[in-house]
């Protein structure tokens, strides 16, 4: 019994490993091959139109749900101690610093980072990888590089408007269902925001940006057996996205708290 | 000339080539027989670069490409094209992209030129004037002419060919024979053809080799090989069930 519960543990403990040791080297190879000739814009502003400009609608409306909800949870507590005015300051740095940037990047994750695995890992079944090899191309340079890159652009764009559209939602709900004043409401946001949370909160998306890049097309490029093998790498690809976007921003969260104050 | 020798590979715990040794003159047309999942595509793979072998040395032309880097294996693989089981067309691009692919990626020449070679390996296939549709618009037999074109389209030394008429009807996959047979005696390029159709294999063939368990148990003129005494391919060339492939896998 124990033997059997050994190599359990063992095969998920290489499984794991060499997971790991996949994405690192792919995440190597990307970079080495972001810097390298030849650079095809064009692949990669196609690619930042389809994850950046597909996913507005989508931002935008999650966004702007957030900021009402936010407004109006955060307003609960607030009138029991007849402190509305401060809805505003607390929403907006909840929103730039770790709302906006993680519901943006578990949001593209979902959509963007599922469409890219889905992508791949048909070309995979279907051969078209190992024809882009036959071409003398390589497929980390061709597919992953423009997609890496997009989405490491687009991200801190895409998190810059929904923190925008967030704000937006809960001055709506400030202003014409709270009573407070319009100008008042805009005064507390700017004033208790500063560059730095809204620095803190970019940067990080940048990150985001890069892991959902590695781990989608990392999932696509590995999807064995068809039409289900692609299911399966989709779904690995969204799960293990959302578990490292949080990983990552936890680890990033820290680091600003404790190294940059 | 191709010259493979002691050839091993490892697919996840499975040994696929257990040390295939094979020559294929230049000009010539060698066709691979074997049982399905016997490892026929898998050593396409090889001789194009896309898999390293275990063991073993696939020279080309005298270079041993299993030690080239990648640069100069690129460099080869624009020699070499391979025309996958189910074409392997890039479903985002258009038939004209496709076609042309190995030009836009690697040549710097202007457009119309690209053009009008993508049009000339068409119509070598027989399908003008199909530049723009996609590849989702074309039937089975479309697609493998489509990416026979799509390899003719970057003037290779080498056509490797992975079951080039298997899943077409019979009038199809004659026409995908006639066409391999009129590029071999047209330009007289060197052809390698995977398959289990021996009726193909009859057809095109200058020598045929037979893979089974790993290595090449026979090879030689297509007419030796209808008269071959060895029971394995015997069975196999007949299409038998019953005989001692057969009785090799009941007894496992």
């Amino acid at each position: 019994m124990f033997d059997n519960l050994f190599i359990i543990i063992g095969r998920h403990v290489i499984s794991f490993l060499y997971f790991v040791g996949g994405l690192a080297n792919l995440t190597i190879k990307t970079i080495q091959l972001s810097f390298s000739p030849p650079y095809r814009k064009d692949r990669i502003f196609e690619q930042a139109k389809k994850t950046g400009l597909g996913s507005l609608p989508l931002v935008s409306l999650i966004a702007l749900f957030i900021g009402f909800i936010f407004a109006l949870q955060t307003a609960y507590f607030m009138q029991r101690i007849g402190s509305e005015l401060y809805i505003a300051s607390l929403v907006a740095l909840s929103i730039v610093r770790e709302l906006g940037p993680v519901i943006t990047a578990l949001v593209v994750a979902g959509r963007v980072g599922a469409a890219i695995t889905a992508e791949l890992g048909s070309m995979q079944v279907t051969e078209q990888v190992d024809a882009l090899e036959t071409f003398a191309t390589n497929p980390v340079k061709y597919l992953v590089v423009p997609r890496f890159l997009a989405l490491s652009l687009m991200l801190p764009i895409l998190t810059l408007y929904a923190d925008a559209i967030g704000i937006f939602g809960s001055y709506l709900i400030c202003v014409f269902r709270l009573g407070i004043s319009s100008s008042m409401y805009l005064r507390v946001t700017f004033e208790s925001l500063w560059y730095k949370d809204i620095f803190t909160g970019l940067f990080k998306t940048i990150f985001f940006g890069m892991i959902i890049a590695i781990i989608s097309c990392y999932e696509g490029f590995n999807v064995k057996g068809g039409a289900e093998g692609v299911g399966r790498a989709t779904t690995r690809s969204v799960v293990f996205s959302f578990i490292m976007i949080i990983v990552a921003d936890c680890i990033f969260t820290a680091l600003f708290y404790f190294i940059f104050p | 000339m191709i010259e493979i020798s002691g050839l091993e590979k490892n697919l996840s715990g499975n040994m696929v080539l257990r040390g295939v040794s094979l020559k294929i003159e230049k000009g010539s047309t060698c066709v691979i027989i074997g049982r399905s999942g016997c490892g026929k595509s898998v050593l396409l793979k090889h001789i194009v670069g896309i898999l390293k072998p275990d063991k073993g040395r696939i020279l080309i032309d005298g270079k041993d490409i299993t030690l080239l880097n990648e640069r100069d294996l690129d460099v080869l693989r624009l020699k070499i094209g391979l025309v996958f089981q189910g074409g392997a067309l890039f479903d985002s691009m258009n038939v004209g992209e496709n076609v042309g692919f190995g030009l836009i990626e690697h040549d710097r020449i202007p457009q119309v030129e690209i053009s009008n070679r993508v049009e000339e390996s068409l119509s070598m296939v027989g399908l003008s004037g199909i530049s723009n549709l996609m590849p989702a618009d074309l039937s089975g037999g479309m697609k493998k002419r489509v990416a026979l074109a799509r390899a003719l389209c970057i003037k290779p030394e080498i056509i490797l060919y992975d079951e080039p008429t298997t899943g077409l009807d019979p009038i199809s996959a004659d026409s995908i024979n006639e066409l391999i047979k009129n590029l071999h005696d047209r330009i007289n390029i060197t052809s390698i053809v995977v398959t289990h159709d021996m009726r193909s294999a009859y057809k095109i063939s200058d020598k045929i080799a037979m893979l089974y368990q790993g290595k090449i148990i026979a090879e030689g003129a297509p007419e030796e090989i209808q008269v071959t005494k060895d029971l394995v391919v015997h069975q196999f060339i007949n299409g038998l069930a019953h005989g001692p492939i057969t009785e090799k896998l009941r007894l496992l």
